[in-house]
């Protein structure tokens, strides 16, 4: 391996930064590594905070991806509570914020993304919390106090996984979503559909089709406006309408930037010596060639893993299907693969109030599954029909629907079975 | 010394597949593998202690339900990232048509 006289530069310490520096280290670079975040902390993983973090089962040195002693180890320079400001291509150095500059020999963005934030009236009072970082988290968990009454705005993952926990501490809830049915932009409609009727039947107030007129209050929020006249009535106020992404760096440096920043089959931007993964990156589906952005544990992870393989120098295109895990209450969800290439759904009923969902394209192939159900019951099934999708085999719609075929059986003569 | 535990029927656990055991407080996680031989580690994840009854046996590897924790269930070891820690592993025997552990 030939070692570059300057390092390579990860910037963006979260779940796709942190996997990809690892991941060098494990693919034999012995290099110089410089990995940067803007956030005080050392990297830790973002899934628990909405759950374990808000419900005091987990501390924050619990979340971390590593301690500071598997940086040491792994000779990865981590530049933490630091700010890029500039990427300067023609001279291959960043600018920080404290001044200095680095050059680098190749450079890696996984700057992820920002919560969105509204703009009604009363958006600034007192009350009112969003929830992206363990600083977030640790002050919304100091206010969920047992009988506050706590407003969700936005039926999402994140708002969805917010309510459970407000209620499961006690906190009266109510979720405000503007759409007609809850996760609409993941999840088919019988999984929304699950998801309302669980909310429901342990306590949460689901209101579809709200829009919001203002947050009411003079300095501390005491109320949610609605367009159609109604008042709803809180103390605290939890916004979760999604996330957008960090590009300003990637625009202000002229690489192309779409949705994301773009990236090739190689996590490689319009800059051949820059790449970008993670949250912020928009790249092409393995399935469809189509260009998509994905806001996943799971693709950081890949991501991240694929781009340590691509900056060594290994010419090989990223494969990994999107997948999706969400925890509500005492069920989960998963999602694998691409539900909107779908012409055919498939339904097979499970025990317990489970459900999976096939979907096969015109060629009877299987191109995503959905499942539901408690605990991790579904999780088996959803990464044997991730081996069944990757295979592009046809398979009849019968075997699916059937619980009593095991899906285990139709791995039968797939290569990666 | 030795501390012999029947886990589990044989037939409750089909070939290349996992099923749970718990005793006194422990969560284990018993294995048969597609040749027919059985195997136990702990049962939950090294990572975010999720039950690995939970996931997918594929040959000798098991694969956590959340995280794509791989480990290898005849001697534990974790096969990569996000899992670094190995599972422990013990000792496994059949007599009759009873799986027996050996929780030392």
């Amino acid at each position: 391996m030939i070692r570059p006289s300057e390092p390579i530069i990860i910037v963006g310490a979260g779940q796709a930064g942190v996997r990809a520096a690892l991941a060098l280290r494990e693919q034999g670079y012995d290099g110089s590594l410089l990995l940067i975040g803007d956030e005080p902390q050392l990297p830790y993983e973002r899934p628990p905070l909405s759950k374990q973090v808000l419900l005091g089962s987990r501390e924050p040195d619990q979340c971390t991806i590593g301690g500071a002693d598997l940086f040491m180890e792994q000779d990865i320079r981590l530049l933490t509570g630091v700010r890029v400001e500039r990427i300067r291509r023609e001279i291959s150095s960043i600018a920080l914020d404290d001044g200095a500059t680095l050059a680098y020999s190749k450079l890696l963005l996984a700057t992820g993304g920002r919560v969105r934030t509204v703009t009604v009236q009363g958006a600034g009072l007192a009350g009112v919390h969003y929830l992206r970082t363990i600083e977030d988290a640790l002050q919304l968990k100091a206010q969920l106090l047992p009988g506050q009454r706590v407003v969700v705005v936005g039926g999402g993952f994140i708002g969805l996984e917010v309510a459970a926990s407000a209620r499961t501490l006690g906190c009266s809830v109510t979720v405000l979503e503007a759409g007609e049915r809850l996760a609409a932009r993941a999840l088919p409609p019988q999984l929304s559909e699950k998801l309302l009727q669980l909310h429901r039947a342990r306590g949460v107030d689901v209101q579809l089709q709200s829009r919001i007129e203002a947050f009411a209050g003079t300095t501390v929020v005491q109320g949610v406006a609605l367009e159609d006249g109604r008042n709803v009535p809180c103390d605290i106020i939890v916004v979760g309408i999604g996330i957008a992404p960090n590009v300003e760096l990637a625009v202000e440096a002229g690489l192309a930037v779409v949705n994301g920043i773009r990236v090739n089959h190689r996590l490689q931007t319009s800059d051949e010596h820059i790449y970008a993964v993670g949250d912020v990156c928009e790249f092409p589906s393995a399935l469809t060639g189509r260009t998509m952005r994905l806001e996943t544990w799971r693709n950081a992870e890949e991501q991240g893993k694929h781009a340590a393989r691509t900056l060594l120098g290994h010419d090989e295109n990223f494969s990994a299907l999107p997948w999706f895990w969400s925890d509500q209450f005492d069920y989960s969800l998963q999602i694998a693969g691409e539900p909107h290439m779908a012409a055919h759904c498939i339904e097979r009923p499970l025990t317990d109030d489970g459900l999976l969902i096939f979907f096969l394209n015109e060629q009877q192939q299987l191109v995503a599954a959905c499942g539901w159900g408690r605990g991790n019951s579904i999780a088996k099934d959803i990464k044997i029909a991730e081996i069944l999708i990757k295979a592009r085999r046809t398979i009849a719609h019968e075997a699916l629907a059937d619980p009593a075929i095991g899906l285990k059986s139709l791995l039968k003569g797939t290569s990666d079975a | 010394m030795s501390h012999w535990i029947a886990a589990c029927a044989v037939d409750d656990i089909e070939q290349e597949d996992v099923a749970r055991f718990d005793h006194e407080g422990r969560t284990f996680a018993i294995y048969r593998s597609p040749d027919d031989a059985f195997f136990a580690t702990d049962g939950v994840c090294t990572h975010e202690k999720v039950h690995l009854a939970d996931g997918l046996v594929m040959d000798h590897i098991i694969e956590c339900p959340k995280h794509n924790g791989r480990f290898d269930y005849r001697t534990g070891k974790a096969q990569g990232a996000p899992v670094c820690v190995s599972l422990k592993t013990y000792t496994v025997k059949v007599e009759g048509d009873r799986v027996w552990i050996n929780l030392d």
